[in-house]
């Protein structure tokens, strides 16, 4: 049994891999490049061989097509069918980004009156978020611990990976998940999630996802250059005046000891669905089980003591 | 429900995805495994104390609990053929894992020993399962509790910590009150349920005061009126539990009005015990579905810690 939370260096050593096992592996997606054009979920439906879905209130499931209100999103979420999941997020925003540049050219307007265009104070702008969600292949997987079959397992990349043909459908991972990414596919009744595409890792090749990704918003590799790197491209975009930029799940002393997916976001976790302050259930468990050791005794002691001098 | 001005979402959907598991299967299973655990418990005492009529009542109630308890969990399964493969590993991790290596044991032990109280045959072996039963009963009671506090559903994992006490209160009161409707109640099953009811009630009042927003869930919608009923149906089994003895002590003992009046214990405690176990799982799932008992704790936490991070600076 390996640690249930805080910072962990190597969760493959955790699991009981041998000391020269792969080095971890994980995507960093910078939303801040997204162009929401799906590939990474086209990309993932045709490799994993997935059936289709539409948007339903729990992602995968009925209104096939339908796009529900939620601008250019059809599959709503994370599924046991959609292992990707790109969000669109409509907001309206103060127009200072798209501050007009002087060009010099002659204007039709008096001279001195209000030129067309102008930045307004009360001035707003739509500004589109869009960003390819994925399982976050926690350092501590929630899912992974509370499986009671050792369907779920931790790869010798440092991923997690539920293994189809011994799952039984039991679905406490599901809940189990502080994202919401794991899911139980109708019409299968077994648990499924992103693989990291188990089956190209071990053959060398980076996840479908990464590869069809046309602007490099999903970037594939070792987990620390990967955290190197979007360490980077935040200074770069904050230098810019992104203030909003931020990473997401990057940070090893975060509630589920990191992420082995992470993201680069440009408004509040909550904005994509995803938990502001996720930590892991387990990290609790040992009380639990204390908290239920305690009340089982008090069933035992009352049972015993209703016996205790009783008249027959 | 929006408590908060400042919650924001993605289209209003779900963070975590809420449970695949359905009613009543999982509510069912918590019920029956909990009022099998306590009778089990009583079953063995009343053996040694040689009291065969709650004996055998307390037997077959915790056979036939343990058995339709695990015929709820399988049928939940999504692939019920592979039930075995929870008996594969087991992980301490896993409440579900420790929790099937619980029910095995004591279905078997349980059911060894009913088999032996309807045969009439092999007293000492049945003495022996019953025993067994009998020492695995308190955990049935609770592991439960703590199946559904391990996960992210606010209303589950906020109140672990006292949802044992509740399920535990929970399971004596539906035990003790198993024994009083099979008409053998008198003497320690009695005092088992009311003691029971009381600590359902308490422990539940002790969760909805302290585990802060996702109380709201058990205190509204239909959750919420489900452990209104169980609350108002464990009271009045209290209230049966203990009106056929002290109408005796007051007039003349009528057997037949104990009966009845036991039995109308027996019922409301079942009732209120099983509606406790559907409201809780049911607030459970009310946090889950909204995303709003998700975002709003985890971004107050988070502007606690940093509020404390720029104390420390200064």
């Amino acid at each position: 049994m390996g640690s249930l939370s805080g910072p962990l260096d190597d969760p493959t050593r955790d699991a009981g891999y041998p000391a020269d096992h792969p080095g971890r592996v994980g995507f960093f997606t910078d939303t801040s490049v997204c162009i929401g054009c799906k590939a990474c979920e086209v990309a993932c439906k045709e490799w994993n061989a997935l059936p289709a879905d539409g948007v339903s209130d729990r992602g995968a499931g009925g209104d096939v097509l339908g796009m529900a209100g939620m601008g250019y999103d059809n599959t709503g979420g994370l599924g046991g069918s959609t292992y990707r999941h790109v969000a669109f997020v409509e907001q309206r925003v103060p127009a200072s980004r798209s501050a007009p540049t002087d060009l010099g050219m002659p204007s039709m307007d008096l001279p001195g009156a209000t030129q067309s265009g102008e930045h307004r104070a009360d001035a707003t702008e739509v500004r589109w978020l869009m960003s390819s969600d994925v399982c976050k292949h926690c350092t501590h997987a929630a899912c992974l611990d509370v499986c009671p079959t050792g369907s779920l397992i931790r790869t010798e990349h440092g991923t997690v990976l539920v293994q189809s043909d011994i799952c039984n459908g039991c679905g406490y991972c599901i809940p189990a998940c502080p994202y919401g990414v794991i899911d139980q596919r109708p019409g299968d009744g077994r648990a499924f999630k992103c693989t990291m595409c188990q089956d190209r890792l071990g053959a060398g090749m980076a996840p479908a996802c990464a590869t069809a990704c046309p602007t490099e918003s999903i970037r594939f590799g070792p987990l620390d250059e990967l955290r190197a790197e979007a360490d980077a491209r935040l200074a770069t975009l904050q230098s810019h005046g992104v203030t909003g930029a931020r990473l997401y799940g990057r940070d090893p002393d975060d509630g589920v000891g990191g992420d082995g997916a992470f993201f680069l976001l440009l408004d509040e976790p909550e904005v994509y669905g995803l938990p502001p302050d996720p930590v892991v259930t387990t990290r609790d468990l040992p009380s639990m089980w204390r908290h239920a050791a305690a009340a089982a005794l008090a069933v035992a002691a009352t049972v015993g003591a209703a016996f205790v001098g009783v008249r027959r | 429900m929006v408590p908060d001005a400042d919650f924001r979402s993605y289209h209003d959907r779900p963070i975590i995805k809420p449970p695949v598991w359905k009613v009543p299967d999982v509510p069912a299973y918590l019920y029956l495994g909990g009022t099998a655990g306590v009778s089990a418990s009583l079953a063995a005492l009343a053996d040694l104390t040689g009291r065969p009529g709650l004996r055998r009542s307390g037997r077959l109630v915790a056979a036939a609990g343990a058995v339709s308890s695990v015929a709820f969990l399988i049928h939940d399964l999504g692939r019920p053929e592979r039930f075995l493969n929870m008996m594969r590993v087991l992980k301490p991790t896993s409440p579900l894992s420790v929790g099937s290596w619980i029910l095995a044991p004591f279905g078997t032990a349980t059911g060894l020993a009913a088999a032996s109280e309807l045969a009439g045959l092999l007293p000492g072996a049945g003495r022996a399962a019953g025993a067994a039963g009998a020492v695995l009963g308190p955990a049935m009671t609770t592991y439960t509790a703590v199946l559904l506090a391990d996960t992210a559903v606010p209303g589950w994992h906020e109140a672990y910590r006292e949802l044992p006490f509740v399920f535990a209160g929970s399971a004596l009161a539906s035990g003790g009150g198993a024994a009083l409707l099979t008409g053998h109640g008198d003497g320690p099953p009695r005092r088992v349920a009311v003691a029971g009811a009381a600590l359902e009630l308490a422990a539940s009042h002790r969760l909805e005061s302290r585990i802060g927003m996702s109380a709201h869930a058990y205190r509204t919608g239909r959750a919420g009126r489900i452990l209104r009923a169980a609350r108002a149906a464990t009271a009045a089994g209290v209230v049966a539990a203990v009106a056929g003895p002290a109408a005796d002590a007051l007039h003349r003992r009528r057997p037949r009005r104990r009966r009845l009046l036991d039995a109308v214990a027996g019922l409301l405690l079942n009732g209120g015990s099983a509606a406790t176990r559907w409201g809780v799982f049911d607030a459970g799932m009310a946090t889950a579905w909204d995303p709003a008992y998700t975002v709003v704790p985890q971004r107050e936490r988070l502007r606690r810690r940093e509020a404390e991070q720029e104390e420390r600076h200064e």
